[in-house]
């Protein structure tokens, strides 16, 4: 079986997040930028299917040299070799066009895709692929099994679960339970360094969206202690400050 | 109940910026692996005085065995800087279960590479490397800890094997050691290493108990009654004290590096229990003592971070001394132990419980700081080194 998977760089979760004094752009200085979470659980889910019915699995990245030590740490885990599309990952369309492009003529069996970035959560990327692929899509699916040509995927809805199957070729996306990711072990990371990582050039894609702003949520307010035995003053406060009661 | 571990590493002076990508995945995957592995139940273990021994495999698949021994021997062949990287990461965890890697990678595998033969080589390093088989260091002897030339430990030749009698003290991973690195002195007085296996006739581990330090780490002794050892177990390639001392210069360099992980934990914790813990009507963050405490520590960790970064880069290059490597040990280890201290004052009483890894850290450096050349020994040795003049007994 041949699987694509698609891996963004995005911020650690632990990012103190700032914008450009125009707020038009995230300012990535001292940001340390891993494999979105998401995208590791498709890759690790990717990589157990394949070692046990055999296969390659390729990573795709759209992104400037920049992502390459996320790249070559999903080269570490066991992806068999990577592909790295030259250019920023201007928006969820252009993203798609680009991994739709290239995946066109590359026979993939499966796209695995995490369900949405945990930088800008726009979750369109896979459905976006597959519709530009004209194949099936599965989205935010927890299980993912494969038999023959045919893929059975596990997906959680409101009170329940619901169990598809869908033909192959196709795009998933994962969520959490799909796989525990993987951290990579020496040999990996010996390995991941002659491991082919190739750089595509990106095919052109109309500008349909424009950031106008970015904007941070409001600094909590500061929380005001009373002391247990003022009931009173609390039910003063709430009533003429709060005025919630 | 497993705690989850929130560390996140300081970085004040970027120095991120000086390591390579390899250098910064080997560090974060070692990173993540304390903190899925280790910090979990390290705790527990610690209480217990009990050796995580199911820790040994996963030790070995991050690269902690021999990570600069090549891959040829079943190492990692990664360089200096990686194997300090890998150290840090791990004691910050544990400075325990640092020194089985410790011992393993640059008391075991180091001198059997470096003064072994190829016959030597083939047969322990892939099997140490994947921690099939552990190994332990035997230099220290009762009477003979900071002068070592002293010892009394001793092999006597008979022809196609040599007799071996004699003890050895405070020795990491002893207890379950599959194979001893053993210095003793032929019938000249000179220095001679052999490797002593599990099983052979009159060796034996006796384990050492009651231990305030290092109680995640098994440590023993080594006593050898006329234990018969093959000669082909001789280490063939070097004689005399600079046998065991070109051991240790590659183990103290990797405590260097280890200390650093220690110290940042403590300093983890004690940066953010200051912004939630309210006295006053405020985080204690907030009150200039400890934020004298808080300042320190970063300062102390920033120029111990880069010491180990330079010494790294001169370890690369094979320029390191011997002088500077102690200067690195002596200075990081005690840095980190004036850590532990002001980063438990400032928890207070939950500072001493199990709660936090501080008090653990504390107790585990006492033995870092005396270890692999005592706080005092190695002040001797800049001592010598600037002035030329020896100030050591004798």
């Amino acid at each position: 079986m041949k699987v694509l998977v698609c891996i963004s760089s995005v911020p650690d979760t632990t990012t103190k997040i700032n914008f450009t004094p125009d707020n038009k752009s995230f300012v990535t200085q001292g940001v340390q930028f891993i494999i979105n979470p998401y995208d590791e659980i498709a890759l690790t889910r990717a990589l157990e299917l394949t070692e046990k019915d055999g296969g390659t699995v390729t990573v795709i990245n759209v992104g400037d040299a920049t992502t390459e030590p996320v790249i070559r740490k999903a080269l570490a885990v066991g992806a068999t070799d990577a592909v790295r599309v030259n250019a920023g990952p201007r928006d969820a369309f252009f993203v798609a066009r680009q991994i739709a492009g290239y995946a066109s003529n590359q026979n993939f069996d499966l796209i695995l895709c995490g369900r949405e970035s945990i930088d800008y959560n726009g979750a369109q990327v896979p459905a976006m692929i597959a519709e530009l692929l004209g194949i099936p899509s599965v989205s935010v699916c927890k299980k993912l099994e494969i038999a023959g040509k045919t893929a059975i995927a596990e997906r959680e809805i409101e009170g329940g679960k619901e169990i598809v199957e869908c033909p192959l070729p196709m795009v998933v996306s994962a969520s959490e339970g799909m796989a525990e990711p993987r951290i990579p072990n020496m040999r990996g990371i010996m390995s991941a360094r002659t491991k082919p990582l190739a750089v595509v050039e990106p095919v052109d894609t109309p500008k349909n969206i424009e950031v106008i702003i970015y904007d941070k949520p409001k600094p909590r307010s500061e929380v005001k202690l009373i002391a247990p035995d003022k009931v009173e003053e609390l039910v003063d406060l709430l009533h003429t400050q709060a005025r919630v009661i | 109940m497993a705690k989850t571990d929130l560390f996140q590493s300081p970085d004040y002076y970027q120095i991120d910026e000086l390591l390579t990508d390899e250098h910064k995945l080997v560090r974060n995957s070692v990173r993540e692996w304390v903190k899925r592995e280790v910090s979990p139940i390290i705790e527990e273990y610690a209480q217990r005085a009990e050796f995580p021994k199911h820790l040994i495999k996963g030790l070995a698949e991050i690269g902690a065995f021999g990570p600069y021994i090549p891959q040829e021997y079943g190492g990692g062949g990664l360089d200096q800087i990686s194997y300090g990287l890998i150290m840090q990461e791990i004691e910050r965890g544990d400075s325990g279960i640092r020194s089985t890697a410790s011992v393993q990678s640059s008391l075991v595998m180091y001198p059997i590479y470096t003064y072994g033969s190829d016959e030597q080589r083939k047969k322990y390093l892939p099997k140490l490397a994947t921690g099939e088989w552990m190994g332990c260091f035997g230099l220290t002897e009762p009477n003979f800890g900071s002068n070592p030339g002293g010892m009394l430990t001793n092999i006597k030749d008979k022809g196609d094997h040599v007799v071996l009698n004699g003890s050895k003290m405070w020795i990491s991973n002893a207890p379950f050691a599959d194979i001893a690195v053993v210095w003793a002195k032929d019938e000249e007085g000179v220095i001679r290493g052999l490797i002593v296996e599990r099983g052979m006739k009159g060796f034996s581990t006796p384990e050492t108990h009651g231990k305030w330090s290092l109680r995640a780490s098994a440590t023993g002794e080594l006593v050898f009654d006329n234990v018969k050892v093959p000669k082909e177990n001789i280490l063939p390639n070097v004689k005399g004290l600079k046998g065991p001392l070109g051991c240790l210069n590659s183990a103290r360099y990797g405590i260097a590096w280890g200390a650093i992980g220690a110290a940042m934990d403590c300093y983890d914790t004690a940066l953010r229990y200051s912004k939630e813990r309210i006295q006053f009507g405020k985080p204690i963050g907030a009150f200039q003592l400890q934020q004298k405490k808080l300042a320190e520590m970063i300062t102390e960790i920033t120029k111990a971070q880069l010491l180990a970064w330079r010494l790294g880069v001169l370890k690369n290059e094979n320029r390191a001394t011997p002088q500077q490597i102690s200067m690195a040990k002596r200075n990081n280890v005690n840095m980190a132990l004036e850590i532990t201290r002001d980063a438990r004052q400032m928890l207070g009483g939950m500072g001493i419980t199990g709660e936090y890894p501080i008090m653990r850290h504390m107790m585990n450096l006492e033995s870092v700081i005396t270890y692999e050349g005592t706080h005092d020994i190695h002040l001797l040795i800049t001592g010598m080194d600037v002035t030329g003049l020896n100030a050591f007994g004798g």
